[in-house]
């Protein structure tokens, strides 16, 4: 217990330390725009009086670490600055279309895990067959297919021709919650088959790692069942860089979600990000930034906790 | 047992490398296709990229437009060759910035024990952002050219080659001959030139090979979102990006761009691998 304890805090520490140059690496970017944000952000028709009202609320006025200061202050605060378009904080933007993101996210990785782990466990056991040189063939293919183009061909099929999904938007908070979810299907597909071509690679060289093993063949040996030789004795030892490729997706979805949230239409934290990008509404765009950072920071803690769970040899 | 696993394991290896490195071929053959017909878009390409012809507007593919037309009649297959010009520059420049970057915090990070925690802590926060992300802020701070596409990518892929860059370093300071040669009073850029940089060119020849794919990628999704290069020059994204509307009754427009991404991004994703293979055999069992 108090290996767990002094592992859990030395990895905080080093999230702290990461956390703390997230913020200003984010800081940072929107500071080294050439020339005045504030001036960029208003275009070419604003008048001096407008910028420099914009550059006082942005509190870019200030000498550059009382920039900083302010803007760490109003992290830790909760207060990610206010959207100059939207005309409401950040935060408020964010957590408006946090919904479909989440699910969206959720959706892929169940679908990416679910068609992962079974190919690639398979895969593995078969080696040299031929539905394992189809599987690497297909992961290999799939890992080079852009999630977007993907989205725009399952749109074509499934909801032009065949319509059994609507092929963009999400639906009102009066919809209701199943149909909203319904809108998720095509979307969450495309980004889940993508990133399933990584976990497949992974799992399946994991598992060709530990089906070689001493106690892999022990276990043979003494008569148990090659299902559970399989998953009990080596699934159970594959599973830590198989997480680990997991936890790495799931940064990759949320990138990918940025995209295929323009293709599908939903007004997701993606949506938002990219006409935060084409109106240069900095305070948006360094605000997400920061929690989809901060959210893999925490993905990646959650993972390292999990790999302890998972094998008590690991030190962290 | 022994005597079996003896017998079949080269056999099984050679087969496995066989198939690898018919893969890299096919990746390579691929590659230098798509390379060729950049190089030589004016010459082969049947027409101007950005010529319009009304009259001929979304026109299916033909014998006179192998891709067919697009909404304003420009040849989709010549339009698909220029566009392969800029993928393929903005991805070269890309790793270039990246390889340059990730050499040298790689480098120092692996080699100066000092600048180790803070350098790693700096990589581990600049990997914390995803890629498209972290690209399209810094293009949107930078302002949409060809230059800043390059240099946000450059920039977000750095972290990756030196992730790789400072792994390796650690191992080969800890060998022999650059113990004798930090014996033996060799100044440190000597050491680091001539014996470090030399021997990290295979680790980076193979990372490189894998963000050359991602910025291939990369730079697609920042054209199609509209935040990509800003040229007259058609580029793959954004031929997908205006055929969209028109993709019910003409799918050419958007089946050409993206099989151009696909093969490309896969060519290079064999050709990686197989380098990879041959650069740690090791390594070649989970291809």
């Amino acid at each position: 217990m108090a290996r767990i304890a002094q592992a859990l805090l030395k990895r905080l520490g080093g999230m702290a330390i990461v956390l703390a140059l997230v913020v200003t690496v984010v800081f940072i970017i929107v500071r080294v725009t050439p020339g005045d944000p504030a001036a960029v952000m208003l275009g070419s028709d604003a008048t001096p009086a407008d910028i420099a009202q914009l550059r006082e609320k942005m509190g870019l006025d200030a000498p550059l670490l009382l920039q900083y200061g302010q803007f760490v202050l109003g992290i830790l605060q909760g207060d990610l600055g206010q959207s100059i378009f939207l005309n409401q904080p950040v935060t408020t933007a964010l957590a408006a279309r946090a919904e479909p993101t989440f699910f969206l996210t959720l959706f892929s990785i169940l679908i990416a895990v679910a068609i992962a782990l079974p190919v690639g466990i398979l895969s593995a056991v078969k080696r040299g067959t031929i539905f394992d040189q189809i599987v690497v063939t297909l992961t290999m293919v799939a890992a080079s297919v852009p999630s977007f183009w993907l989205g725009l061909i399952l749109i074509q099929v499934f909801a032009v021709g065949q319509g059994w999904f609507p092929a963009s938007g999400y639906g009102g908070p009066e919809t209701p919650f199943l149909e909203r979810l319904h809108h998720l299907v095509l979307p969450a597909v495309a980004l889940g088959v993508v990133n399933s071509a990584l976990i497949t690679r992974f799992t399946r060289a994991a598992m060709l790692d530990v089906l070689g093993d001493d106690y892999v063949r022990t276990a043979r040996a003494k008569g148990a069942g090659e299902g559970r030789v399989i998953l009990k004795h080596a699934l159970k030892n594959a599973m830590i860089p198989i997480i680990t490729v997991i936890g790495l997706s799931i940064a990759m979805l949320v990138a990918g979600a940025v995209v295929t949230e323009t293709v599908f239409g939903l007004p997701g934290v993606g949506n938002l990000v990219v006409s935060a990008v084409l109106r240069r509404d900095y305070p948006v765009i360094q605000g997400a930034l920061l929690v989809v950072a901060a959210i893999y920071v925490l993905i990646n803690f959650i993972v390292d906790m999990l790999y302890i769970l998972v094998d008590p040899r690991v030190r962290l | 047992m022994t005597t079996m696993a003896s017998v079949s394991m080269p056999f099984a290896s050679g087969l496995r490398r066989l198939f690898g490195n018919r893969a890299m071929l096919f990746g390579a053959i691929i590659l230098g296709i798509v390379i060729l017909a950049a190089i030589l878009a004016p010459w082969i390409a049947p027409y101007a990229p950005n010529k319009l012809s009304i009259i001929n507007k979304l026109k299916p593919p033909s014998m006179t437009n192998f891709f067919g037309t697009d909404e304003f009649g420009r040849d989709i297959f010549s339009r698909a060759i220029f566009a392969g010009r800029i993928s393929l520059l903005v991805s070269l420049g890309v790793v270039v910035i990246s390889t340059v970057l990730g050499v040298i915090l790689g480098v120092a990070a692996g080699f100066f024990r000092r600048l180790d925690a803070p350098i790693s802590r700096l990589l581990d926060a600049m990997m914390s952002f995803p890629d498209i992300l972290l690209a399209i802020a810094l293009v949107a701070a930078l302002g949409p050219s060809l230059t800043t596409v390059i240099l946000a990518l450059g920039i977000t892929y750095a972290p990756r080659l030196a992730r790789i860059v400072r792994g390796s370093t650690l191992v080969l300071r800890e060998l022999p001959y650059i113990e004798a040669a930090v014996a033996m009073g060799l100044p440190t850029w000597q050491i680091l030139a001539r014996h470090v940089l030399l021997n990290l060119a295979s680790p980076i020849l193979v990372q490189a090979t894998f963000v050359f794919a991602s910025a291939m990628l990369a730079e697609a999704s920042l054209s199609f979102l509209g935040v990509g290069v800003s040229t007259d020059m058609p580029t793959w994204g954004t031929m997908l990006a205006s055929g969209r509307e028109y993709m019910n009754n003409a799918p050419w427009l958007m089946v050409f761009p993206g099989l151009a991404i696909v093969f490309s991004v896969l060519s290079l994703q064999l050709l990686g691998d197989g380098l990879r293979d041959l650069v740690d055999p090791r390594l070649a069992k989970e291809s």
